[in-house]
């Protein structure tokens, strides 16, 4: 690095007004964290630009001297991407927060990062029209933030990720290029770099405009819940739902801690004496939503469901998603500390990974409740522990490492949708061979050849590696 | 018919590494009169074949590259499924005056500098999604990339790589598996895929309508803002087709709203007319570009015929207009085009220097040697 903490912050104050600049320890320290508290770093110096322009500047000064880069949106991310860099620049791109435009006949907005996901969905509103990915951080988490880690939420069964649903992004790389990737048509020539950029974590650059699709709002959804006596019928049910031909919008499963949990925080009338609950929801037109609910409703009774209930109104589906959107914070009121897992795994091995979790958890002492997007696979076993208890962070993350070995092992991933970030990085070396941890590598460098856009985050170095392969209790798994 | 020639396909790579000897990967052919003309020693995938697993239940088909594409379809057909984006196969001769002269290249079978359209060829999975085309579902179910769940791979490297996997959702790396979907082979040698697969509709209608052309795409932006269970638009040049998918009522709903004529036999028209290009409209000389727009882009004032396709976001257009003409045009308008059938000279929408650049950064990461369709895209990739 060739400038020091004094000059870099001088430097920065040149290119950038005033109050765009942070440095002094009680304005940096709401940024030392993400959503995984559990890692902190204070950072180095923030920048929070307000304009594409002045991200630019930011950009090119730290590739000038050799200075890593964290982009940052709201911080909700649960992987520890947005961790600071001891001797970075924190960009924070909450400022760069304005809808530049809907277009009611191409059905895009054309949103800059900073924007929350919710907004423009509320933005959107009036012309019948929403934007269809919605992770439970909706009403906090940037459009940025979703854009980086390809996020989804509980439609994403039948509307996709954010893949799905971003068709145009400009990307500042790290010399200070300005891409314009994608397009509003439904395909661009060349490569497909929409598919490269999302998910990547602000390893390949930072997303300084995003055009997401809108679609237009559903005549009706209806939202069935059903109770189960027992975590593998409901998975069972889950599977019989998708064969009977039915693709929900939403299908989600919450075990027995979730429930209570997410009822005594928004009571929303679970029934908390039930082993699981399903919730199922589809939408379309009015006829057509009958006649799937109707249709769900058999599949779950003659699933073992001892109980199916269908929303009476709006108000009350609104309030059986509350409960499902909360449980997160909803278990977080139970337990001083909780941490979130996110593995994928092919649905039918359902059963197997929730009695082999149930296993770990008592054989290390810690409860897990279970709160999952039941209709992809997609696990959020949540390991409830307490940090200020020596020893029990380092044991809950040795359960959720194994957890997430379980994923991989019966042919899923480690993560489905929160990324790797600082946490999973180790994992990596678990799901991935050294060569296809090496095309990783390439394909960075074709990017950002200094290595300066989120260092350290996403893809293992081959020490990293080779480190915790040599661990006594470590084995990788070959691919078969 | 089953065989694994992972094998045998990471040593042809091997040797082609040591020699550095260009390969032109090629599936049953079917797809070979796409690009810029095959150039290089041929490497073919059609023998690796086979359906690795398919669970309906999770809605996930794997396959290896050489599997042909009708075989994967007709399995999921038994379990009352579908590939959500409708490829188009391409199996069939066209009519000679289409076939486009390579500009480069060894000859297929035979004829001198024309890409011989094998009458038996049979499209496969790999070539399928390697040029990442879509039928007339895609505006409404997404398209080939959409559905790319995990991608096994050789790279140029000779090693063999697999990203993604079998589950829905994966963000575990850098997605370099929906990346390989409409590189055309460029970044390696596509040996296996997993596609989400979902459900047929329990109904499927399609209405005709008598409209202009021109008229038809204001129409049809104001039918993309309604919840309808759209599942196809085109315009010929004389009439348009919608097609509506889904639930019994909701088909018979959206019928009585929409109005028109219901066409008879409409799972052939969509399939051969319309997807395989067996339309009038595609017949004779002229060249066949493809113009690929936002949808609701106006009507654009070029010299030829178009044929609307995806809603208006796909228009297929047969002028002997210069390429810059249409090139522009469609750029203006918010779309690239490509020249998809005939014709001379470059075949993609020119990129701009800097993405130029970086394309060949991400070759490079992949196919250092550039071994793999060299030229098939750009030249320089
Ligand atoms: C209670 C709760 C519920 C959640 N539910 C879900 C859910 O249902 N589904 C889901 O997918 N996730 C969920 N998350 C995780 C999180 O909200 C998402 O990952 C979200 O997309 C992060 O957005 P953010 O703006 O907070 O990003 P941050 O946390 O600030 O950053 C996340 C990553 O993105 C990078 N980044 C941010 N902005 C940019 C940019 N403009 N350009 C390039 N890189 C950038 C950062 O460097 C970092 O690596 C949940 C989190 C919480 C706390």
């Amino acid at each position: 690095m060739s400038l020091d903490r004094a000059s870099l912050i001088n430097a920065l104050r040149a290119l950038l007004p005033e109050d765009a600049v942070l440095e002094q320890e009680e304005a940096c320290r709401p940024y030392e964290c993400d959503g995984l508290s559990a890692y902190r770093q204070l950072p180095y110096v923030v920048a929070l630009p307000h304009s594409v322009d002045e991200a630019r500047a930011v950009l090119k000064l730290c590739h000038e001297h050799r200075i890593p880069v964290v982009a940052r949106g709201a911080g909700t991310g649960l992987s520890g991407g947005a961790l600071p860099h001891a001797e970075g620049v924190l960009l924070s791109l909450a400022r760069l927060n304005r809808i530049l435009r809907i277009d009611p006949a191409g059905l895009t907005a054309t949103v800059e990062p900073g924007v929350r996901n919710l907004a423009i969905s509320e933005a959107a509103a009036p012309l019948g029209l929403y934007y269809a990915p919605d992770p439970s951080s909706q009403i906090a988490c940037t459009i940025g933030g979703n854009v980086a880690e390809n996020s989804g939420g509980v439609h994403c069964l039948k509307y996709g990720l954010t893949v799905h649903n971003v068709c145009a992004m400009k990307l500042l790389t790290i010399d200070g290029e300005l891409l314009e990737l994608g397009g509003t048509a439904l395909d661009a020539p060349g490569y497909d770099l929409m598919a490269l950029a999302i998910g990547s974590e602000g390893m390949l650059g930072v997303a300084v405009e995003i055009t997401v699709r809108l679609l237009p709002v559903p005549e009706r959804a209806q939202v069935a819940l059903a109770a189960f006596d027992d975590v593998e019928k409901a998975g069972t049910a889950v599977g019989e739902i998708i064969a009977a031909g039915i693709i929900p919008a939403g299908l989600e499963m919450m075990d027995g801690p979730a429930i209570q949990a997410a009822e005594d925080f928004v009571h929303a009338g679970y029934p908390t004496d039930a082993a699981a609950i399903l919730l199922c929801e589809v939408d379309g037109t009015n006829q057509e939503v009958s006649e799937h609910i109707a249709r769900i409703r058999q599949v779950l009774e003659a699933s073992g469901a001892t109980e199916v209930r269908t929303a009476r109104d709006e108000a009350e589906r609104a309030l059986f998603w509350k409960g499902r959107k909360a449980a997160f914070p909803a278990v977080g009121r139970i337990s001083p500390d909780y941490y979130c897992m996110d593995g994928t795994i092919p649905r039918r091995h359902l059963p197997e990974v929730l009695r082999r979790t149930a296993e770990l958890s008592r054989e290390y002492g810690l409860p897990v409740a279970n709160v999952f997007h039941a209709g992809d696979g997609n696990l959020h076993p949540l390991i409830l522990f307490d940090a200020n208890k020596p020893g029990e962070l380092e044991r809950t993350e040795e359960l959720g490492g194994k957890i997430l070995e379980l994923c991989v092992e019966v042919g899923g991933t480690i993560t489905g949708e929160h990324g790797v970030g600082i946490e999973k990085i180790k994992q990596m070396c678990v799901q991935f061979q050294p060569e296809e941890l090496n095309q990783f590598r390439a394909v960075k460098q074709a990017f950002d050849p200094l290595e300066l856009l989120n260092p350290g985050k996403g893809v293992p170095t081959p020490r990293h590696c080779s480190e915790y392969r040599a661990l006594p209790h470590k084995h990788t798994h070959e691919h078969s | 018919m089953s065989a694994d020639l992972s094998r045998d396909l990471q040593e042809r790579v091997a040797e082609a590494a040591a020699a550095g000897t260009q390969l032109a990967i090629a599936g049953g052919g079917s797809k070979a009169f796409l690009g810029r003309g095959e150039r290089g020693v041929p490497l073919n995938v059609a023998g690796h074949r086979g359906v690795v697993s398919y669970e309906p239940r999770e809605l996930v088909i794997t396959a290896r590259a050489g599997t042909p594409l009708s075989e994967i379809e007709n399995l999921l057909a038994v379990q009352g499924q579908m590939l959500p984006f409708e490829p188009p196969h391409f199996d069939c001769p066209l009519p000679s005056p289409l076939m486009k002269p390579l500009p480069f290249g060894i000859p297929l079978a035979g004829e001198g500098d024309k890409v011989a359209l094998r009458p038996h060829s049979i499209a496969t999975l790999g070539g399928t999604i390697a040029c990442g085309l879509s039928g007339p579902r895609r505006p409404y179910a997404g398209s080939a990339r959409d559905h790319v769940l995990g991608v096994r791979l050789i790279n140029g490297r000779a090693e063999q790589l697999r990203f993604g996997g079998e589950v829905m959702k994966n963000v575990a790396g850098y997605d370099l598996s929906r990346l390989q979907a409409g590189a055309f082979g460029t970044l390696g040698v596509i040996l296996e895929v997993s596609l989400k697969v979902v459900p047929r509709p329990a109904e499927e209608i399609t209405l005709v309508q008598d409209r202009y052309a021109a008229d038809s795409l204001a129409y049809l932006a104001d039918l993309a803002r309604r919840p309808l269970p759209l599942s196809a638009a085109c315009h010929d040049g004389d009439r348009l087709y919608l097609r509506l998918s889904g639930a019994a009522t909701a088909v018979a709903q959206s019928r009585s709203q929409l109005g028109g004529e219901l066409l008879a036999d409409a799972g052939a028209f969509w399939r051969d007319k319309i997807k395989e290009q067996g339309h009038a409209f595609f017949e004779g000389g002229a060249p066949l570009w493809r113009l690929s727009l936002p949808p609701a882009a106006p009507w654009l004032p070029l010299p030829g015929k178009f044929l609307l396709d995806w809603g208006g976001a796909q228009r297929w257009f047969r002028t002997e207009a210069p390429a810059e003409l249409i090139q522009q045009a469609t750029a203006k308008a918010g779309g690239h085009a490509s020249l998809f059938r005939g014709g001379h000279g470059e075949v993609f929408q020119p990129l701009p220097p800097a993405m130029l650049a970086l394309h060949r950064r991400i070759k490079h990461a992949f196919d250092p040697q550039h071994l793999f369709n060299p030229g098939r895209m750009y030249a320089s990739l």
